[in-house]
């Protein structure tokens, strides 16, 4: 079980909580290749070691966040808001 | 190798069986290959069989960094099917079940194959007509599949509660579907390639790929480096990570499927019972074992253990439709790290690198998918072109859009 700290809430459990996937992904303009929209759409970075996602409060405020999240220890590094860029937490992952 | 049969069995019986000798030959690393395989699960092990047994290829190694067979293979529900709507998937998982129908004979190795049926149950009418659509796309497929009443499941299964929080309102069954033993599997595909001097190095675990002008040359790993012109990915759980070392960034997300066994009891489920709403499947293991698993955790993780809630929603759902296994105990719990694909739909064929072939993206059907995992894709290294039934299956589907939005995947609701 994770305990998710919302950054308006406080404390919950996961039970509160929806993943909502990598997060920090800039939308190409229209005129981007079928690459490009498929690195947007599809491909993601799926590290075992740091990841940067986002989480809904589904059942709680019902706000967006970010969590940087380790997906080996599943620990909680940082919670910061839509809009802040990422905490910089030295390693990437592997 | 020496053949296993009942004349065998009687006279390493007059020994008391202490010279069987080891059935899979050990080996440590050679400087190259004409063929490296990244990954000895079920996949990895099946395309290195097939390569020496169908395409006469037989200097090949597969690379494991643990033991064979000690990853998803030996973590699944050992369930096998081919109840899928799409034509493309339903194609593939119909030549895969087909393989492991004769898979105890070919490869002179029990697996303990069960075709038992695997029943899906609808809970409402707005389901049953979900289920009919699905059930008739089978038989347009070619594929068994026959709409069952309450009545006939209250014969088939009586111990299912049907009138419960989840009202029994009809089904469908595909009585081809089965089991077989998830690590026979692995150790017939291991024994066979084996005898067919195919290396398999265990505790060899790859740290690098040694790529130039987009063509492979060759892997580094913990026992040193190995040249080779073909190398194939079958780590599924980790082929992000492994294709990270390729370059790529892949469609995938890695996530934990968990599954778990009660104590075992007297026999008294004899089909696979499934219920896609709940995302509760249940059957019972020869040792009779109480085997259930549920839905993947709901976010990427390497850990291979599963989380508590949806541990708690698998055991509640089969409590709540099977009321008799609710004194039973659960015994072991455990979880594989599984790649889950936008489509579920697997990834395989050749990637932007020549010579790197990928068999990826197996979602939570891994398992049933070995057989022919392994036969398309040892013509795909071999004739450097995608198998006829894997044609769909590659990574340029991505950015073609030509998605298999394959639903019946996992069975469940997603």
């Amino acid at each position: 079980m994770l305990r998710i700290p919302c950054p308006y809430c406080g404390v919950r459990d996961e039970d509160e909580f929806r993943w909502g996937g990598q997060s920090h992904i800039a939308r190409p303009g229209l005129d981007a290749s079928e690459t490009d929209w498929a690195d947007y759409l599809f491909n993601r970075e799926n590290p075992k070691g740091i990841h940067y996602e986002r989480w809904l409060h589904a059942f709680g405020c019902g706000r967006w966040f970010n969590l940087a999240r380790d997906t080996v220890s599943h620990e909680i590094l940082a919670v910061y808001r839509m809009g802040e860029s990422k905490p910089s937490l030295g390693g990437a992952g592997i | 190798m020496s053949r296993y049969s009942f004349a065998r069995l009687a006279i390493h019986a007059l020994t008391k069986h202490k010279h069987w000798g080891e059935a899979i030959r050990r080996a440590a690393p050679k400087a190259g290959y004409d063929v490296l395989i990244i990954g000895g699960g079920g996949h990895g092990l099946a395309t290195a069989y097939y390569l020496a047994k169908k395409h006469g290829i037989h200097n090949v190694a597969v690379l494991e960094k643990g033991w064979l067979g000690g990853g998803n293979t030996s973590r699944n529900t050992q369930v096998s099917r081919s109840n899928y709507f799409w034509p493309e998937s339903a194609a593939f998982f119909e030549h895969s079940l087909k393989l492991y129908e004769t898979m105890s004979r070919d490869l002179n190795f029990n697996v303990m194959l069960s075709q038992r049926g695997i029943l899906t149950l609808a809970h409402s009418h707005h389901e049953i007509e979900t289920l009919r659509r699905w059930a008739n796309a089978i038989q347009v497929n070619g594929i068994d599949s026959e709409l069952m009443t309450p009545a006939d499941i209250c014969r088939l299964v009586p111990l299912l509660r049907m009138d419960g929080r989840y009202p029994v309102c009809g089904g469908f069954i595909q009585r081809r579907g089965g089991t077989t033993r998830h690590d026979a599997v692995a150790w017939a595909y291991a024994r066979a390639a084996s005898a067919l001097d195919v290396d398999l190095v265990q505790q060899c675990e790859v740290t690098g790929l040694r790529i130039t002008g987009g063509r492979i040359h060759g892997v580094e790993t913990s026992r040193g480096p190995i040249a080779a012109h073909r190398v194939m990915l079958a780590v599924a759980g980790h082929t992000s990570v492994l294709g990270r070392l390729a370059g790529l960034q892949l469609p995938i997300n890695s996530m934990a499927l968990q599954a778990m066994v009660s104590e075992p009891i007297k026999p008294c489920l004899d089909t696979v019972v499934l219920s896609p709403v709940v995302h509760m499947y249940v059957s019972q293991s020869d040792r009779g074992e109480i085997v259930l698993g549920g839905g993947a955790d709901p976010y990427t993780s390497y850990a291979q253990r599963g989380g508590v809630p949806v541990l708690q929603d698998t055991v509640s759902a089969l409590t709540e439709m099977f009321p008799a296994f609710s004194r039973l105990r659960i015994m072991r719990q455990w979880a594989g790290i599984v790649d889950i694909t936008p489509d579920t739909t697997p990834i395989m064929g050749k990637t932007p690198i020549d010579g790197l072939y990928i068999s990826g993206g197996w979602g939570t059907g891994g398992y049933k998918a070995i057989p022919a995992g392994g036969d398309t894709m040892a013509y795909t290294v071999t004739h450097d072109d995608p198998h006829p039934l894997i044609k769909r299956f590659g990574l340029d589907r991505f950015a073609t859009g030509a998605l298999i939005d394959e639903g019946a995947a996992s069975g469940v609701a997603h």
